[in-house]
């Protein structure tokens, strides 16, 4: 068949994988009786932008928490690009770590250090990349987020839209394989909302990383997403593409959920 | 009463003798408190009761003993079983033992108010558990706490003139010495007081120098 996907068309980047790279099996999670999560079983391949909707409280942040190792599950198994997530020894753990980088609702840049070193300092300490080499990567990402004139900056000096767009920079400094996207315009001025998901929008569409993205931004979930899964109450209700899911979603909950956001 | 300014004269050289050791005392009694604070809260958020229970209880001691028993004690006790050291030693390391089991509360409250946010942020980036505490955390806490730590050197000044009880000569050791043999308690005493006000002056207002520093 000539629609099927031939070893040979694979990426030339070899450290990039194909196929799945994301798999959470009969995953639970619980905060006292609260069961967030309950039995989960999803996937997500390499290179797709999947973007998790539903109601507050129905588990999407905790699967990103769950994949960044901030939380762990109570019952299931994390898989990552083949390895093991979760249960695993802490030295395989740091291993898949590299391959994640998470952009957070508030943003937790280093209030310390100045927005150059807010970037370089992983990629110096964790990567072993030498600092020259960082910071010519950091000015790169930097000039993608449009923010090369801040440079020196320290992060209470920017406002909450630059922030972030410095915190996406950070993110990506370290090459990971996977973005995770926690609500990260939601705690930004609706001015600044714009410019944050512009920057994301142009990050799917240049790279071939595999986004995860946790939104109340349904025209950028439309844009963005190849698949889009509906939550409620710790379990994926509906999943499709985004055209389906926003146009003429099948379950009741999904319709409702709509309706109330859109 | 009346004051006599050839008596202030005559002071003046033990004065200047007893400033010195008092300046020691601060400066080198607060760098101790500084550090061995900062070692006991640190050693208290080890993640194992072994280390948590006799660091605790050992600190929570020293607390909740007076400084004064404590001098006397590493002073008179320490040599019966053949430890010796000069008084100002003894009397430098007392009170800043005593002074770390303060600072120490100080440094755990500014660790705990560094916004969980920092400690995910440097877990999302794989710093390693080391990197994540020098570079992240106390560069952070420590800027919250140098108001409060500023604080204590005050509050330690005002403790040097315990360490007379064990022969130390600082400020007030040499006004008592000075007016026993002289007969004239007014001036030196008047003048070591002074003293007290503008040292405690001066170093609050390098502290607030060190605070706008330190907030950009």
């Amino acid at each position: 068949m000539s629609t099927e996907t031939h070893p040979t068309d694979s990426k030339p980047d070899p450290r990039r994988s194909t196929g799945e790279l994301i798999r959470l099996e009969q995953v639970t999670k619980r905060f006292g009786d609260h069961t967030v999560l309950d039995h989960l079983d999803f996937s997500v391949d390499a290179g797709k932008h999947v973007t998790l909707i539903g109601p507050s409280g129905s588990g999407k942040t905790t699967i990103l928490r769950l994949l960044m190792t901030l939380l762990k599950p109570d019952e299931g198994t994390i898989t990552v690009d083949g390895e093991r997530l979760f249960p695993a020894p802490e030295k395989q753990v740091r291993e898949i770590r590299k391959k994640i980088g998470m952009v957070f609702q508030q943003f937790n840049l280093f209030p310390n250090m100045t927005v150059l070193r807010n970037i370089t300092e992983a990629p110096v300490t964790v990567l072993g990349m030498s600092k020259d080499e960082a910071e010519e990567r950091a000015r790169e990402l930097l000039e993608l987020v449009g923010l090369t004139e801040h440079v020196d900056k320290h992060p209470a000096q920017l406002s909450g839209g630059q922030q972030q767009r410095v915190a996406i920079a950070r993110a990506l400094a370290m090459r990971p394989q996977v973005l995770l996207l926690d609500e990260v315009t939601s705690a930004l001025d609706p001015e600044l909302v714009a410019g944050v998901l512009d920057v994301l929008r142009d990050i799917a569409r240049s790279t071939d990383i595999t986004m995860l993205c946790v939104t109340h931004e349904m025209n950028f979930a439309r844009d963005i997403s190849d698949q889009v899964l509906m939550f409620d109450s710790g379990r994926v209700i509906e999943a499709g593409p985004p055209e389906k899911i926003f146009s003429e979603p099948e379950h009741d909950r999904t319709r409702e959920f709509l309706s109330a956001v859109l | 009463m009346k004051w006599d300014w050839s008596a202030v004269a005559d002071f003046m050289p033990h004065f200047w003798d007893g400033l010195l050791v008092t300046l020691q005392i601060l400066v080198l009694g607060s760098l101790i408190s500084f550090v061995l604070g900062l070692v006991w809260a640190l050693l208290m958020r080890v993640p194992t009761r072994w280390v948590t229970w006799p660091v605790g209880a050992v600190t929570e001691f020293v607390r909740n003993t007076p400084l004064l028993v404590q001098l006397f004690f590493l002073f008179y006790v320490l040599p019966e079983w053949g430890i010796t050291f000069s008084a100002l030693t003894t009397g430098v390391f007392a009170i800043g033992l005593h002074y770390s089991t303060y600072t120490m509360q100080v440094y755990r409250a500014g660790i705990e108010a560094v916004p969980a946010g920092q400690w995910e942020a440097a877990t999302a980036l794989n710093l390693p558990l080391r990197r994540t505490w020098t570079a992240v955390i106390l560069p952070q806490a420590v800027r919250r706490v140098v108001p409060a730590l500023g604080n204590y050197v005050i509050s330690m000044l005002k403790d040097t003139p315990m360490l007379m009880a064990i022969t130390v000569l600082e400020m007030l050791g040499e006004a008592r010495l000075f007016a026993q043999q002289n007969f004239q308690f007014t001036e030196p005493l008047t003048v070591i007081g002074f003293a007290f006000i503008v040292i405690s002056y001066l170093a609050s207002l390098a502290l607030r120098a060190l605070e706008r520093r330190l907030v950009h």
